[in-house]
């Protein structure tokens, strides 16, 4: 503090901690202390508010706890979102690699912007995109039928169909950590682990993924949290039977007319898939400092 | 026998630029081998062809008599220890040097023997469970060794290890790679820049430049018999005197040049009329009398130690090093005046100019 105060000045240095105080209260603690005030309490019609059934209590966690159909939607999010982080994984760390040691800087660079372009559409219109490729009689459909691969068109709409959209929603959330993890390898270790005799697999997984485990965490830890929260995805190309937690929460809060419940839901949420960050970044010996990098 | 390594008119094109051109030679097992040249001379990319990494573009490099075509870094015969030594800085010391062996399949046990083995070969008992970061650079380096060692090649390839060290620390790693090469009788070729690393180091020299093969010989072959203007001028230090060769017999040669007739051996067949050029030593000009004189005005002394380094300049501003040994050292000419310098014919060496 006293650093910045001989940096920048008297002045402008308040102004700064003024502003950092302003962004934690406003953006982060108030709205979070706002949902775990509701969370806490009741619904209860308008005139009994502040009333003497306005009380703290647990109920509405206690709730999902004890709804069966709920608490499966809860726990399938949660897997089914380390699913997303994983194949995101699997389908960004090959293309990585070879941006990041093998392809010359045009290439990278043509690579990039061709991966970026789509991220320069709102999401829900890509994902839109992706509801009329999979439609039942899409392009997708009709390219398998005609290539004979398939003799019925598939539903793709359910679990198949979100996962596809959303590792297709988060790519570059994935590639972009692990790119730059890799790209930080020198070139002559791998050849020194390959003139060792080692074989390519050998070589990812005791030279190049151990290097690129902050970038790997990084990429799995905002895969995960996105596919978690994520709503336009399962909205727009799920089925009755792969419904997300997210649309349940929703629900409450628009359709159920519960904002109680439904913030405690969302509290739920939100408190596991920090335990499971946490729990992942422990296991992967990388520090929250080094994600933020 | 079949030699250690063999190249034959091995070339290597790059797109546009030929990066080596019918470069031949052959290493014998258990010899110290360098390759000499400045960077760019295609050196590193003669030793990537030999480890593997890259494919020659004409000719074959053999190894133990077996032709290499096809085969990668990995089902070759060859270690390589790199420029910046590329340990693994993750893992351990001791997983570093056994990592080929774990490669291979061999058991944890043996791996755990062979680490134990191979850091007493070092001088680094005790030191395997450190990162390598927390190492000197004396003692990265040696893990490097250990780590090439220990896959048990038949071809050590170094590419400029010493190259980052300081420099009492790189004469001392000379003397320990010299002295491990002879112990472990592992071929080593070694490549390197630096004329006075090679000279000191090796059994024999190849030395390249602009991609081309310029000569290959024993360190003081090299030295005394340069066959190529190149060589005589990379290594070690030189006087030339550029003139014409005017008269040639029994292997000697004489040049008439600017600054008086001199004689010297012919290092290759020479005409009389040949533009060529005579290439003497420092320590060969002496201030006594001898075969070939020459006058010079003496710029400076440098005082070097075991001996002085006397710079001077002849009447037609052609620049002269001369040593003075430094016994000789209070007969040794003033900084500021003129000087006669001596060579006996049989210490200089004619060459045609290319």
């Amino acid at each position: 503090m006293s650093e910045l105060y001989g940096r920048f000045g008297g002045g402008l240095a308040t102004i700064f901690v003024a502003l950092v105080l302003l962004w934690l209260t406003g953006m982060v603690l108030a709205p979070n202390i706002m949902m775990i005030d509701y969370a806490l309490r009741p619904n209860l019609p308008p005139a009994q508010i502040g009333g003497p059934d306005d009380v703290y209590s647990f109920d509405n966690m206690l709730y999902l706890a004890n709804e069966g159909v709920h608490r499966a939607i809860f726990f399938k999010t949660i897997w089914a979102s380390a699913l997303v982080a994983f194949i995101t994984f699997v389908v960004c760390y090959p293309l990585a690699f070879w941006l990041a040691q093998h392809a010359t800087p045009a290439q990278t660079g043509l690579a990039i912007l061709a991966l970026t372009i789509p991220f320069w559409i709102n999401e829900v219109l890509r994902t839109l995109a992706w509801y009329i490729l999979l439609a039942f009689r899409g392009p997708l459909n009709a390219v398998l039928l005609s290539l004979g691969i398939i003799d019925d068109p598939i539903r793709w709409y359910g679990n198949g169909g979100v996962l596809a959209g959303m590792v297709y929603a988060y790519i570059l959330f994935m590639l972009f950590p692990i790119y730059n993890s890799i790209e930080s390898l020198e070139k002559a270790q791998i050849e020194a682990a390959r003139d060792l005799g080692a074989s390519s697999w050998r070589i990812h997984w005791r030279v190049v993924i151990p290097h690129a485990k902050a970038g790997i965490a990084t990429g799995c830890v905002f895969t995960f949290m996105l596919a978690a929260g994520s709503y336009v995805a399962p909205a727009l190309l799920g089925a009755p039977g792969s419904r997300w937690f997210t649309e349940i929460i929703y629900n409450w809060f628009f359709e159920g007319g519960d904002w109680n419940r439904g913030a405690a839901y969302a509290l739920v949420l939100l408190v596991l898939c920090l335990a499971v960050v946490l729990i992942t970044l422990k296991l992967a010996r990388v520090n929250l400092a080094d994600v933020a990098k | 026998m079949s030699h250690s390594v063999e190249l034959q008119d091995i070339g290597m094109t790059f797109g546009a630029t030929r990066a080596v051109r019918d470069v031949s030679f052959a290493v014998e097992g258990g010899e110290f081998f360098s390759i000499l040249g400045p960077s760019g001379c295609g050196k590193t990319t003669i030793l990537r062809m030999i480890a593997g990494f890259l494919e020659p573009t004409e000719g074959r490099v053999l190894i133990g008599g077996r032709d290499m075509g096809g085969l990668g870094p990995n089902q070759r015969p060859t270690a390589m220890i790199f420029q910046t030594l590329a340990l693994f800085p993750l893992m351990s010391v001791a997983e570093n040097i056994v990592f080929g062996l774990e490669a291979r399949g061999i058991s944890r046990a043996e791996r755990a023997k062979m680490a134990d083995e191979l850091l007493k070969l070092i001088a680094l008992e005790g030191y395997g469970d450190r990162k390598p970061g927390e190492l000197s650079g004396g003692q990265r380096q040696r893990v490097a060794i250990a780590r090439a060692l220990a896959v048990e090649p038949q071809v050590l390839l170094l590419d400029e290890p010493l190259s980052a060290l300081d420099l009492k620390l790189r004469q001392h790693m000379r003397a320990e790679l010299r002295a491990l090469q002879r112990r472990t009788g592992v071929t080593f070729i070694y490549i390197t820049h630096d004329q006075s690393e090679a000279l000191a180091m090796s059994d024999r020299i190849a030395v390249m430049s602009a991609g081309v093969l310029q000569q290959v010989g024993a360190p003081r072959d090299l030295y005394d018999n340069p066959q190529t203007p190149f060589v005589a001028r990379f290594v070690g230090e030189t006087n030339a005197i550029a003139g014409k060769v005017t008269e040639v017999a029994e292997g000697f040669a004489v040049v008439e040049a600017d600054i008086g007739r001199l004689r010297g051996r012919a290092g290759q067949r020479l005409s009389v009329g040949d533009a060529a050029t005579l290439y003497v030593r420092p320590e060969a000009l002496t201030s006594g009398t001898a075969d070939n004189k020459l006058q010079a005005t003496v710029e400076r002394i440098d005082f070097e130690g075991a001996f002085a380094l006397a710079h001077g300049r002849f009447a037609d501003g052609s620049a002269l090093v001369a040593s003075i040994p430094g016994a000789e050292m209070e007969h040794a000419p003033e900084a500021g005046g003129e000087a006669m310098f001596g060579f006996s014919a049989d210490r200089a060496v004619v060459l045609v100019d290319v």
